[in-house]
């Protein structure tokens, strides 16, 4: 808390102050404070930095949730836009290594989640200042071994089979599709293990479920059946604003996407859609952590308690496009906007564990697959 | 100006600051690099101090042999085609008039100023099948359908050598310049013809000049991770690329740091053998 406030002096508000002050209007400052200035006045008070995907996801949030969020409790949120994918974890380490916090409190997808917890990276949760986590969902709660709170959901989304509907005039209905030899030179596919899932996808599409990757053999079977639809594959992206513009330009019309963004493109007008196949879409979601480097664990708390509500979740539902963390019964979503963000079908979950015991034999094994 | 070596330390002073800065961004953090390529690879989490090979081991596999072979194969031939075409361009370019050069030399510098990620997309979409270079040949007739010419070789490869083309240029240009042309028109006063007398003559008289761009543009392609993910297919990813992969997506620092000290070394190597052929030569 000192430490918040005197950064944000030095950046401009003492010295603001102390002008004002000299000038013999102490009274005119608290005036401006509040009428003019708000955000200064409280920027020397509660501010907390907050990490979220940069893109749409921090500006939706800029738009819908911080703004109402720092009117119920007076925090001024400093959003800070973070990388998909481990690149903001391994930020956040190489920081807290040198008790810096870049963002205070953090999305964080469930395998950074997870190497995070290996370092000791986060900062445990006192769950008595969150009443409301008692509403997210079990599974949403990352412990650590000793039970203490590492992570509490702050958004699902789902990864499903998308198409450009010109191209596709009948949408799919199976992740097979992938496979099939029509495509060839049609899909758009994550390029890493670690956020494609398509291990997962193919152990339920042709072994039964995911359970099969339980040992090196059934992951062996999944590597030896994906790198089947290699031929299929036009591009492997990393970056996703590449797949998307290709698949609503219809030059890659296939692919797997987040179904909140394409249902937005389609919104838009794109010739774009967003199948949850029969074998289920992946169910993949993102928790708030706070770094042990943070010296705002107090607001973080509040903030987080703030996103667990019941209205927020359905909010995020209705503006962000992502499926609540919360039992949906909790919330006032009606059948048709709930349907917008899931499914009924079973979802794939991914085996998270899996890339935290074997993160370098997977990934080894996965890029010997694409490029060789 | 002193013309004697420099004595004293008030003499010497003026590279202390070079040097200075040379210590500061490059030795320490590559002394960095060093040591973090040695230590310990926590599996699942980051990394701990320690000192193993194993990060070394894991690299010398015919699959990163593979790799590495690539990433040198590709910089060497980037260097190569920009070389080729940025000297004949330079030459006729230090033999236009002042005011035109100069615009030339604007648009060159224009191009520097583009990121690897605009040049990226932007050679995506002049290659792709929807909005690219071959719906104008299907308008003049010359070709049946509208195809898609990226991700390949050939669009990477003329991704990287864009890039490097205005570099090229510009280290080009001093040395061209300052070229006395009497040389040319004495080889073609003794009959030679313009190609013979830019062959025998322009060619040789620069040989160092051309060799020290070579590895210049060698080096600056094998260091693009960019392009080989934008316009290239998995095939066509460079070293770089795994080791962005490993540094930023599989937080394996150690890993990450140890392909990077081999890609240093292999290309330090690489340049010392460049420069002792062209020095024998020489000799000979």
């Amino acid at each position: 808390m000192t430490e918040t406030s005197q950064k944000t002096r030095t950046h401009g508000g003492f010295s603001r102050r102390a002008l004002l002050a000299g000038a013999g209007t102490l009274a005119a400052t608290a005036a401006i404070g509040v009428a003019g200035f708000p955000h200064i006045a409280r920027a020397q008070a509660k501010t907390l930095k907050v990490g979220v995907y940069g893109g749409y996801f921090k500006e939706s949030f800029e738009k819908h949730i911080f703004p109402e969020f720092s009117k119920a409790t007076g925090i001024t949120v400093e959003p800070v836009a973070e990388p998909t994918g481990e690149a903001w974890l391994v930020q956040l380490e190489q920081a807290a290594r040198a008790r810096q916090a870049p963002a205070d409190v953090s999305m964080m997808s469930q395998v950074a989640m997870l190497k995070g917890m290996a370092a000791e990276l986060w900062a445990p949760f006192d769950l008595s200042k969150i009443p409301n986590a008692s509403k997210v969902l079990p599974h949403l709660i990352n412990k650590y071994p000793d039970g203490k709170v590492s992570g509490i959901g702050a958004v699902s989304w789902y990864i499903t089979l998308v198409t450009n509907t010109k191209a596709y005039p009948e949408p799919p209905t199976s992740w097979a599709a992938l496979w099939d030899p029509a495509n060839k030179e049609k899909l758009g596919l994550l390029a890493l293990v670690s956020n494609s899932f398509l291990l997962e996808v193919t152990a339920a599409t042709f072994f039964g479920g995911t359970k099969h990757l339980d040992t090196e053999q059934g992951q062996l079977d999944a590597f030896k059946k994906l790198s089947e639809l290699k031929n299929n594959v036009k591009l492997w992206y990393r970056d996703e604003a590449q797949f998307e513009a290709a698949l609503k330009s219809g030059e890659i019309p296939m692919g797997q996407y987040y179904h909140d963004v394409t249902g937005l493109a389609a919104a838009d007008g794109n010739p774009v859609r967003s199948t949850f196949p029969k074998e289920g879409g992946i169910l993949d979601s993102g928790s708030w952590a706070v770094t042990r480097a943070s010296k705002a664990g107090d607001l973080a708390h509040v903030f987080v308690d703030y996103m667990c509500q019941p209205q927020i979740q359905a909010l995020l539902s209705r503006k962000v496009g992502t499926a609540p963390t919360i039992d949906r019964k909790l919330t006032d979503l009606t059948d048709k906007e709930f349907a917008a963000v899931s499914s009924d079908i079973p979802p794939i979950i991914p085996r998270y564990d899996l890339y935290q015991t074997k993160s370098d034999w997977l990934n080894q094994k996965w890029t010997e697959m694409i490029v060789g | 100006m002193i013309r004697r070596a420099p004595r004293t330390f008030a003499e010497h002073s003026p590279i202390l600051f070079p040097a200075l800065m040379l210590v500061v961004f490059f030795v320490i953090p590559f002394s960095l690099m060093i040591a973090v390529s040695v230590f310990r690879r926590v599996p699942g989490g980051f990394y701990e101090p320690d000192f193993v090979f194993s990060n070394y081991e894991r690299f010398l596999t015919t699959f990163f042999g593979g790799v590495m072979s690539f990433s040198l194969g590709l910089a060497g031939l980037v260097a190569a085609v920009a070389v080729g075409i940025a000297f004949p361009f330079t030459y006729r370019l230090v033999r236009l008039p002042r005011p035109n050069q100069i615009r030339w030399l604007v648009f060159l510098l224009s191009i520097l100023s583009l990121s690897e990620v605009i040049i990226g997309f932007a050679w995506s979409t002049l290659l792709s099948r929807t909005a690219g270079i071959t719906n104008l040949f299907v308008a003049l007739g010359l070709m049946a359908e509208p195809q898609s010419l990226s991700p390949s070789f050939g669009a990477l490869l003329a991704g990287l050598v864009y890039q490097a083309f205005p570099y090229t240029v510009l280290v080009l240009y001093p040395a061209l310049a300052r070229f006395d042309p009497y040389l040319v028109e004495a080889a073609r006063t003794l009959g030679a013809s313009p190609l013979r007398a830019f062959f025998t003559v322009v060619v040789p008289a620069l040989r160092n000049t051309i060799v020290a761009t070579t590895i210049m543009v060698f080096v600056f392609a094998l260091g693009s991770y960019l392009l080989p993910q934008l316009l290239g297919r998995p095939q066509h990813w460079t070293l770089s690329v795994l080791i962005t992969d490993q540094a930023i997506y599989q937080s394996n620092m150690p890993f990450a740091a140890a392909m990077a000290v081999f890609l240093v070394l292999v290309s330090l190597a690489l340049v010392g053998l460049a420069l002792l052929a062209g020095r024998r030569e020489e000799v000979a």
